[in-house]
């Protein structure tokens, strides 16, 4: 089947199976490798992406219900070669080690800070909840989001 | 790798496009809501349709609004819009302790209530929830529609009313003066499935119970349903050694089994427990409404 889909600004038609599952799709029919494929199981979140803006987990998503929709993927996020803010605060804050799970813990915190600019620790946790660090360097991605939304609040100040 | 193996897809357009292609497919196809619970079967080959029919464009199926004393709530309703649910954590706000700590967020984004209750888990916390508050489910055929009661809904683990060439399409929540309503769930880590949970509602009239809902999650082979528990809380007053002897009648009459999540008396313990919390804070939330 045919699906045209808009990944990062650019819309794409791609004929496809119809079981291709999103992470796949990304990965393997796009190149996007940025987007990582972990647990298959929905619960470690190392495959968030945003689908019309929300964050979800590409390995239960077929590719085929994003037809006609909107994909935002880590490969969005450096612009001109200037990191999100996201970013720098993982770099600025040591929010990564393995960084296995680190486009999908991106993803999921951008998604935070798009909607509440200024998260409290306990809401950057809840939103992580279903993001899992199996370097359990939990305590450094909590700061780089922290970090992330005090950068953007005083950018946004000035 | 798991991967769903090879299916045909066809969005649905409307509701009655969805049940005209569900005759015309036959029992071989499925519908596709969130996806949550039925593509991981599919890669563990537990459920394996010829053809999906995806009804997540079906925007007609989604909404939270109240009409006739019901709040009623379309079948596509994703988990987040519950837990923003202003009218839902007025009326009833054990939908909204439950959302909380139903998976995690982005899980929450595309999972349904519609696909929760069809997915008929006993360990899945919205069947409780809806049990608790006495809800019926809307279920639409050609044939036209049906309104069923939880305990007519769910027949068997991963087993409900809903025939083949039928949609689930709303789930109705009766709305009654001096209602609270709260869930308690112990889990063993965020967002992972109940080791126990329950689902507690009073109607408070005059100071007594008038109408009480008490259900259990992964406390036997289908959502548990405590009549007993009920029927002793019905008209007597609101204190903590009823809700405890409800408590105590709720363990005895479920039946959970011993798994990686805990063995049987630590179940059977919790099931007490949860009940006396969620009836407490259930007459708490009652009460403050009524007074």
């Amino acid at each position: 089947m045919e699906i045209t889909v808009t990944v990062n600004g650019d819309r794409l038609t791609r004929e496809i199976e119809p079981a291709l599952l999103l992470v796949h799709f990304l990965r393997d029919t796009l190149g996007l490798t940025g987007t990582h494929w972990g647990c298959d199981t929905s619960n470690c979140g190392a495959c968030v992406v945003h689908l019309d803006g929300r964050p979800v987990k590409s390995c239960t998503t077929l590719a085929a219900s994003c037809d006609g929709h909107e994909i935002r993927t880590i490969e969005s996020m450096e612009v001109d070669g200037r990191l999100d803010s996201v970013q720098q605060g993982f770099q600025e804050e040591h929010g990564l080690q393995c960084g296995f799970c680190t486009p999908g813990m991106i993803m999921t915190a951008r998604a935070l800070l798009d909607e509440n600019p200024d998260p409290s620790e306990a809401e950057i946790r809840t939103a992580i909840s279903g993001a899992i660090c199996r370097c359990t360097g939990y305590a450094n991605i909590v700061r780089a989001v922290r970090w992330a939304a005090e950068h953007e609040s005083a950018e946004a100040r000035r | 790798m798991q991967t769903p193996g090879p299916i045909e897809y066809e969005r649905a357009t409307s509701v009655q496009n969805a049940i005209q292609l569900l005759e015309k497919y036959g029992p071989e196809t499925r519908l596709l809501a969130g996806g949550h619970s039925l593509l991981p079967m599919m890669k563990l080959r537990l459920a394996n349709p010829e053809r999906l029919i995806d009804i997540n464009e079906l925007d007609e199926l989604s909404y939270i609004r109240e009409a006739e004393s019901e709040v009623r709530i379309g079948a596509m309703t994703r988990h987040r819009e519950l837990l923003e649910s202003e009218l839902l954590a007025t009326h009833f706000p054990v939908f909204i302790d439950a959302e909380q700590v139903i998976a995690d967020p982005p899980v929450r984004n595309r999972g349904t209530i519609g696909g929760s209750l069809a997915q008929a888990d006993a360990a899945e916390d919205l069947s409780a929830v809806c049990s608790a508050l006495k809800a019926n489910v809307v279920i639409v055929g050609s044939e036209g529609e049906r309104v069923v009661s939880m305990d007519d809904f769910h027949i068997g683990p991963y087993m409900t009313a809903i025939q083949d060439g039928e949609i689930l399409t709303e789930i109705r929540l009766p709305v009654r003066p001096g209602g609270g309503s709260a869930h308690e769930k112990v889990e063993r880590r965020a967002g992972d499935w109940a080791i126990v949970a329950v689902s507690a509602a009073l109607w408070l009239e005059g100071g007594r119970i008038a109408d009480a809902g008490v259900a259990l999650s992964a406390a036997g082979p289908t959502t548990v349903h405590a009549t007993r528990s009920e029927e002793l809380l019905r008209g007597k007053e609101p204190a903590e050694e009823l809700f405890a002897e409800a408590g105590g009648l709720a363990s005895e009459d479920c039946s959970p089994i011993a798994d990686g999540r805990g063995p049987v008396d630590y179940k059977r313990h919790l099931a007490d427990v949860l009940t006396r919390r969620a009836l407490s804070r259930a007459a708490e939330r009652a009460s403050r409404l009524e007074g």
